[in-house]
Parts: C-alpha cells; structure tokens; sequence
C-alpha cells in the first residue's frame, strides 16, 4: 500500500502560562497508508489532537514536516484550502459542530459551495447523504439538527466530509458523545467508506476497542510522543510497552488492573529520560540497577514509521534483543 | 427489617403541553446496605429520571406514581423537612458532568463544608469551623486527594480530580446510599478506571448502597454486582453483572453488551456493532414489546405482546417472550 500521509519528526508547540513551553507533539514519526484506518489512542493532554490538527494545516509545526501523496503540506492559505477538500476533520461532537440553524442539506452544501465543486449540487448532497446512510436523503434536506438524533447528526457530520469527495478522513473521537447503541453504527459506516471509497482515517480516540473494531494499525500516544505502533492484532493482544499495557488491563475483566497513579503528566514538564518512568508499573515493581538508570536518564528513540511492530521502551528492547 | 432503597411500581411522567410524556413506567427494585445496582440504558430510556426520584430532585412537571421507600420511609410523602434531612445525610447523588457540577468561583473547601455545616456529619463533632476543616481534610484524604486541595478553585483541578471531589462531597455526610449518575462518562480511561476503583473501595469499606447509571454496560460490569438494563421507561433485565454482560436474555442487553468489544475477541475484529433505529418515542410507543421494532429476533408475537419481566434464573430476571414462562408470576414482584 502506497503512503498517503506521512509525519516526519513533527513537533508542535504550544506557549503555556507563565512563559513555559508546552510541547504538544515531540517528534512523532507517523504514516497512514491509502485505504488504511489508523487509531491514535492516548490520554487527554498527551497531544493527539494536536497532532491530528497538524496534519490538517490547523497548527504549524515548529519542527519537522508533514507530505501528503509525497508533497510537502502548502503553507499558501489557497493551497491549504485545495489541501483541505482531501483531508477532512470530523469532530467529536456533532451538535457542536452543526449551525443549529442551517438545514442538514445547507450544512453539507456549505463545503460544496466553499469549494466551488462543479456538477449538480442537490445531486452532490443528495449522494453525500446516502452515503452516510441517511436514506432517502431527500427527507433530511429541510430537516434541523435539533430534529435529528446524536447518531444522525454525526451522519450529516459525516456526509457534509463525505461531499468533497476526500482521501483522508481526520476523525477526532467520532463516537465519544454518542450512545452505545449509536457508536457501532457510526464505526460500521467508517469501514463501509473504506470498503466502497477506499477512503483512508485516522482516528483520534482513548477507546482501545474502537481501534479494535475498525482500525488496522494502531498507534499508542504518550506525552507527545507515540510510544507503541503496529497492526491491532499484535499491539492489542501482545503490548510490549508498559503504557499499552496498563490502558489494556483497565478494560479487561479478567485481568488484575494496572490502574497508574496520577494524571497524565504535564508537557510543559517532560521527565528526563523515558518520559513514562515515573508513571512506569516495571520501573516501579524494581528494575536490575542498570536498567533503571537507562528508563530514568536515558531518553528513547522516535520510532520510525515502519510496518512492523515497534516499542519504545528500553525494558522492552533488551528483552527483545536477549530473547 | 425494610431495604435500604425499593421502588414499587415506580412510574414517572412529565406534564407538556401535548399531555403526559411517560418517563418510567413501572419498575419494581430493592437495593439492600452493602449492594451495588448499575442501570444501564440509551439516553431517553427513563434511567436519569429514575435515580433523580429517589431524592424528590424531579422538576414539578413530573407527576410521580407507585412508591419510594427509603429505609421503609416514603421519600413522596415526607415533609419538606424530613426530605432535607434524608438529603445528603440518608442518601446522596454524584451528579453528571462533575466539570459543572461545583460553583467556579468557591474554593473546594468552602463547597465540601457546606453539607457538612448544614448536615453535619463525616466525623465532625460540631459545627465549629476548625472542626469542618478537619472533616473536609479527611474527606479529601479519603477521595485520594491532598489537604491542600481544600484551598484550590475547580478551574485549578483536573476533570479526574473534580469528579473525586463530587465523590467526596457525596460522601461528606455519611449516606447510607449513594447514587452515581454516569460518574466517569467525561473522563479518560485511566482516570475513569481510578475513579471507579475509589468507589468500589468506598462501597466495601463502609457498606454503603451503591447506585450508579450509566450507557456503558462494561463500566458497569466492572463496579456493580447487579445491572439493570432498562428500555423505555421500563426495566428489560435485571440480574448478576457477569450474566447479564456475558448470558443476556435479552436482545437489547445483548446489543448493548456487544457495542464495547471485548478487546482481543475475534467475533469483534472489523465488526462493530450496533443497533439500528432509535429509541421510541415515549408519546407514541410502539404496541406490543415497545423493543419489537427495533429486534433483530423479533416475532409476529413480540408485536402484539407486552412482556414483563420474567424470571430466566433464579436471581436473573428478562422482559421477553424468549424466556419462558414456566415459573409463577413473579413479574410484578419486587426484587
């Protein structure tokens, strides 16, 4: 599979409070392949939003670059804007995201009209919205999103995204704010666009049985850093990285928790070393002396954006390495 | 000697302008000291409305049938001031949303005392301001908190933290039972999994009765030793959390059990699911099962037969025509 999008030592940095630095994203290496759906999953605060908005030329990198179908991301607002119709962000929260006083066929003609697309535009709608399952699409044109429900409206969501006839969809928790009954439906709608368009996602979310739904790579963000990548079923079933780890064990009912204490730590104060020490349950449970002073001093290198498994952790490489 | 907490044929409605809007329509449920209840259920499935009766909390347009007995006591009848008295120190709600649940500009401190102040309780042996400190620091301690959280605004506080401060607050006098309304829907799944450890804790330590609500089946399953699965305004399974997560009887529990896949479990990889359609609307329920439209099981007899709640095993009870009637009616009973 050809690349698509590709992140190469991206950083993103965000001036705090008090004239700190908060760095967001730390260098991330990360590629979504074409018709690929990739799960970005990590904590509040640990940047994967702000690495999803990088990717769609919402925040400039301060470091590093970002290729679409192997040219650099146009920093021109024309060429952002013709960057846009391919890449296209779907938010968490559909209420939000709609003008409550826009009609369902007004919300996704809006983009059609932004970008001057030729052909019929009641056609144009008409199909976004079949697409996005919203049958007969006629009976929603005149319909307000507060008439809708939470799964219809990320559906309209969806379809206005759907209108432009994109490559890459950019989805920043899509199910998060709607019921569960509602939330496989939604996902079952992002593989069907896969399946039919060949449409490519990357999905923002903390829910690991999202990913394990639909995604077939997964990458684990840890304070700005991504800490584990490679396909679901080897990174979900066998974690290396204690972080993976502990997020798995929470979900499991079998399994003995691994609840970590605290909140996730704040990126405007990155520990030395490997910046999940302090939080790390192997470090804690005692570490050959050697050892823990390479998690506490030593950082660990950016993974490269391969197509194997990879982990970032320093325990995890020398067993691998020893056997 | 009476339940910590029983509805008898618990009906709520709401009074619009197109008449009554049926909220709950007849739940029968005890909940003894010591116990944990998850109720489960879409938005608009009457589980909010349920929990908010236990307290009076309901706006005046709801009108509310059947019975409330807290400790045998008729929470619908009480005078005002006994219902004060039962508020916070008999039982206490952690509200929704814990990120706009406290006021912005009071200090956490402040906001802990003011039950105790107004209740007493939670060790403190008078209303003397040193002594509600002293209260106020131990609560927080006891939420996994530092003292000096007391000072902090909510602004400074993390959503994790703030939902432990709800937690700390519901705690502060004492309550025999505790009502959590979807506590950790807003937090991430490491802090959620800290909150819910707490309030398993609590419920052990201090064999409290635990109530908690949420859409999430598999948080529930986690917490709660009971989960009642409830559909429109009634509820469709009641029964032990494994069974019900793992044997539901019923095609909605299944459904919802099915939404959060089991991480690992080949049926689920690339296979979402859910549940076509919507919730009915509650002022023009659909006859027979109100779930027969949206079943994927459903029969010619699901359409015109209403079911209630049957018993599939001694402490597993389900609302469908799959379970068979061979038992006694027990379906009316409280459980």
């Amino acid at each position: 599979m050809s690349e698509l999008i590709r992140a190469e030592d991206l950083s993103v940095r965000f001036k705090a409070r008090g004239g700190a630095t908060a760095r967001a994203v730390d260098g991330v290496e990360l590629t979504v392949r074409k018709g690929e759906i990739v799960a970005l999953v990590g904590e509040s605060g640990c940047g994967k939003t702000s690495l999803a908005r990088s990717l769609l030329g919402l925040v400039q990198p301060a470091q590093g670059s970002i290729r679409f179908e192997g040219e650099p991301l146009p920093t021109t607002s024309k060429g952002l804007k013709a960057y846009r119709r391919q890449a296209q962000l779907v938010l968490q929260d559909p209420t939000g995201a709609l003008n409550p006083r826009h009609s369902v066929y007004e919300a996704v003609a809006e983009g059609l009209r932004i970008h001057k697309v030729p052909g019929d535009e009641r056609e144009l709608v008409a199909d976004a919205l079949s697409r996005a399952g919203l049958r007969p699409p006629e009976r929603y044109f005149l319909a307000f999103p507060h008439e809708l429900s939470g799964g219809q409206r990320q559906r309209v969501v969806i379809a206005g995204a759907l209108a432009l006839q994109p490559k890459l969809l950019i989805a920043d928790e899509p199910v998060a704010s709607l019921d569960a009954s509602v939330r496989g439906e939604i996902l079952a709608l992002l593989l069907k666009l896969r399946q039919d368009l060949g449409l490519a996602a990357l999905v923002v979310t903390h829910d690991l049985g999202l990913a394990w739904n639909i995604a077939d790579r997964v990458a684990v963000m840890y304070l700005g850093r991504l800490v584990e990548v490679g396909p679901v079923e080897e990174v979900l079933t066998a974690p290396k990285h204690p972080y993976t780890q502990a997020l798995l064990s929470v979900l499991s009912e079998t399994e003995e928790p691994i609840v970590l204490s605290g909140e996730p730590p704040d990126p405007t104060r990155i520990p030395g070393g490997c910046r999940f020490h302090p939080r790390c349950q192997v470090v804690a449970a005692g570490l050959p002396e050697e050892m823990e002073r390479r998690c506490r001093t030593q950082d660990v290198p950016i993974l490269t954006s391969g197509e194997q498994t990879q982990v970032a952790c320093h325990v995890a490489t020398a067993r691998a390495t020893t056997g | 000697m009476s339940a910590l907490l029983e509805l008898r044929d618990l009906t709520i409605d709401y009074r619009s302008r197109r008449g009554l809007v049926p909220a709950v329509r007849g739940v029968n449920l005890t909940l003894e000291a010591g116990q944990t209840l998850g109720m489960a259920g879409e938005s608009g499935c009457g589980k909010s409305t349920l929990a908010m009766s236990v307290l009076r909390l309901l706006p005046k347009t709801a009108v509310i049938g059947g019975e409330v007995l807290l400790d045998g006591e008729d929470v619908r009848t009480m005078s005002f001031g006994r219902l004060r008295a039962v508020r916070w120190a008999g039982a206490s709600v952690v509200f929704q949303g814990a990120m706009h649940a406290l006021n912005p500009v009071l200090r956490i401190g402040d906001q802990l005392a003011e039950p105790i102040t107004l209740h007493g309780g939670a060790g403190a042996k008078s209303n003397s301001p040193a002594d509600v400190q002293r209260a106020v620091g131990e609560l927080l301690e006891r939420v996994g908190l530092p003292r000096r959280h007391a000072k902090a605004y909510p602004h400074e506080l993390s959503g994790g933290q703030k939902q432990r401060v709800m937690i700390a607050m519901a705690l502060a006098c004492g309550p025999r039972l505790v009502i959590a309304d979807e506590p950790t829907t807003a937090l991430d799944v490491m802090v959620q999994a800290q909150v819910l450890k707490l309030l398993g804790e609590l419920v052990s330590e201090s064999g409290i009765g635990l109530m908690m609500i949420s859409h999430d089946l598999s948080v529930l399953a986690q917490t709660c030793q009971r989960l009642a699965v409830m559909y429109a305004g009634r509820m469709v399974e009641l029964g032990p959390s494994a069974q019900v997560m793992h044997q539901p009887a019923h095609p909605y529990s299944k459904a919802l059990a099915a939404a959060f896949p089991t991480v690992g479990d080949p049926a689920s990889r690339m296979a979402p699911q859910g549940l076509p359609g919507d919730p009915p609307d509650p002022t023009n329920l659909p006859g027979g099962c109100p779930f027969h439209p949206r079943c994927p099981v459903s029969t010619v007899e699901c359409e015109s037969t209403d079911v209630l709640l049957r018993q599939a095993d001694p402490e597993h009870q389900a609302a469908c025509v799959r379970v068979p009637e061979n038992v006694t009616e027990t379906a009316g009973e409280p459980v």
